[in-house]
């Protein structure tokens, strides 16, 4: 692992061939809203991951792509279908497993209600 | 000063697939809470969606059936927001480049036909549902319903009235339910409507500001919640007051509007394409495959029952209600004498027994060739109309022919001469009172003496033939 690397303070920097995208705190934060747990080495090595595929989308950024229309696809297929067959569920309780909160096979979340 | 009515509606019909539109869960009404969900709809990261091949077709069908114009290139787009009926925080819906646009359909109108605009249909998945706790403190939530297949039918800003809103959606049910898209269940969500309602002063161009009506879950609530709005806009307008453009619930039980929310804009929703959906190409045949699955739709089928049949409008009307009844008299009219009284008799005994029954024409066991062969035993003398009618029941709950019912219960028609003069005999003597009050003027008595003769054979007797017998014995 990375741990020697001690990140903190090196926004900016290159770093093993790559520039320092973003911080520690970015990455606690971000694995906190997708409720992830990550150890401070996992959080060092995710810096690098992560501002590696920034990295890739600042070279995509500095092409030249007068001309060229958008896309969302990559374009190597088009019209794909599945048959209208049906395949097992999971059960009420593989559903909700990993959820915060559950009631009876149902996702209990903070009450929102309308009107 | 007057006002004109302008509605638009939004029509969410789900498709009549057996699995989701972008996974292979089963769509069931009323399965428990969860048991239908997977990694797919459930929006787990690293999971591909693969569209439904049958969606794709009923997608396209309903668009055709609606007479749009289909795309023959079109993708699938996200929309996002953030509400826990989501599970991936968008819906995966079509933005600008819908399966179908500019379609019609023709209603009834208030006094001559209309052509109503749809602006277009296109292809979504559904949202979970909510309940809320009692206790106010936490909504529970069951993603059944998640990614159910959609289209959604938006029409353009034509109808004017409340009633020709509930005609636009007859229509458009019937049609889908023709095609075999839709079961179009309000009760059981399968068919959903939201309105668009704006008032403006008769002759003026420019549309009125709106408000959007949500939470109708019946036709005759669509009607309620839409001219409920039209007056209290109306009231608004008069009182020199403004419309508030805004979301409004229709709450069944006060018959009244309630604000919901204020409308969020569409950029609001940061649509983008959806990279995990391949773009739909779609081939002229592919189309051309898609035509030819459409039937005789119900406007059609009408027009060819009163010029075929020479039925009236409203018989033509309320017998292709459904396809299996218009199917059902299609056949009975084509081997009938009269394709009138075949009308006559599904408009009425049928259809009020089916009521009693709780029935649909297919869940009971008579076919149309029997109904005809019981109209052709009226037509021949074997039985009265009234011994039909028993017949009929029979027939309807037995499955037997109806010649088969008659022979069995001894139900033949006695149209024998000799047999009723003797009969009619017996009843003259033993009711003098009636004899003589028919011989005084009063016509009614002879009512009492055929009453007398029907009752001696239990029903059986030719009717005209009765008549005709005691007034002959009666001049004697």
């Amino acid at each position: 692992m990375t741990s020697e690397l001690n990140l903190a303070g090196r926004l900016g920097e290159r770093v093993e061939g790559h520039f320092v995208h973003l911080t520690t705190d970015d990455v606690v934060h971000v694995a906190a809203l997708a409720r992830l747990h990550v150890t401070s080495e996992e959080t060092e090595s995710l810096v690098l991951e992560l501002s590696r595929i920034l990295d890739y989308a600042r070279d995509l950024q500095e092409l030249d792509l007068t001309g060229v229309p958008a896309t969302s696809q990559i374009g190597i297929t088009t019209t794909v279908v599945r048959a209208d067959e049906r395949r097992p569920s999971l059960t009420a309780a593989e559903a909700v497993a990993n959820a915060p909160d559950e009631d009876e096979g149902m996702f209990r979340v903070p009450a929102v209600l309308e009107g | 000063m007057e006002f004109e009515t302008v509605i638009g509606l939004e029509v969410h019909v789900e498709l009549r697939t057996r699995t989701k539109i972008f996974c292979s869960c089963a769509v069931e009404f009323g399965a428990a809470s969860n048991s239908r969900v997977c990694p797919v709809c459930l929006g787990s990261p690293g999971v591909l969606p693969v569209l439904n091949e049958e969606a794709l077709k009923l997608g396209i069908r309903a668009a055709l059936a609606l007479s749009c114009e289909v795309r023959r290139s079109s993708k699938f787009d996200r929309k996002n927001y953030f509400y826990p009926d989501s599970p991936k925080a968008y819906q995966i819906s079509q933005y600008d480049e819908p399966i179908g646009e500019r379609g019609c359909v023709v209603i009834a109108g208030t006094s001559a036909p209309r052509s109503i605009g749809i602006t277009r249909i296109h292809l979504e998945e559904d949202a979970g549902k909510l309940t809320h706790s009692p206790f106010g403190d936490a909504s529970l939530v069951d993603l059944n319903r998640v990614g159910i297949p959609l289209i959604e039918i938006v029409s353009e800003p034509d109808l004017r009235t409340p009633d020709e809103a509930r005609q636009y959606l007859e229509e458009i049910k019937s049609i889908l339910q023709y095609c075999g898209v839709s079961d179009c269940r309000m009760e059981e969500g399968s068919l959903r409507c939201d309105a668009n309602i704006s008032l403006r002063p008769v002759g003026q161009a420019t549309l009125g500001t709106k408000t959007e009506l949500k939470n109708m879950n019946s036709f005759r609530n669509v009607v309620r919640g839409l001219e409920y709005e039209q007056e209290r806009q109306r009231a608004v307008l008069m009182a020199g007051g403004a419309i508030v453009q805004q979301t409004l619930r229709f709450d069944e039980a006060t018959g009244t509007t309630i604000v919901m929310r204020s409308k969020e804009d569409a950029h609001d929703y940061r649509y983008f394409p959806d990279p995990d959906l391949p773009r739909i190409e779609l081939t002229q045949a592919y189309l051309d495959a898609r035509r030819a699955e459409i039937p005789e739709l119900p406007a059609q089928m009408r027009a060819r029952f009163e010029q075929a049949y020479g039925l009236p409008t409203y018989d033509a009307l309320v017998l292709t209600s459904t396809q299996r009844l218009a199917r059902f008299f299609d056949v009975a009219a084509s081997q009938a004498v009269d394709p009138k009284a075949v009308s006559n008799w599904l408009m009425g005994d049928v259809l009020g027994y089916l009521k009693e029954m709780g029935e649909d024409i297919d869940a009971q066991p008579m076919r149309p060739e029997q109904l005809a062969g019981l109209l052709r035993l009226i037509d021949d003398g074997t039985i009265s109309t009234k011994i039909a009618k028993t017949v009929l029941r029979d027939m309807m709950t037995s499955g037997q022919d109806a010649s088969a019912i008659i022979e069995q219960q001894g139900l033949v028609q006695i149209s024998d001469e000799a047999a009723l003069r003797e009969i009619a005999e017996r009843v003259i003597a033993a009711n003098p009172k009636s004899v003589e009050d028919w011989r005084a003027g009063k016509e009614k008595a002879l009512g009492s003496l055929v009453g007398q003769m029907m009752k001696e054979t239990k029903g059986k007797a030719n009717p005209q033939l009765v008549n005709r017998l005691i007034v002959d014995m009666l001049r004697d």
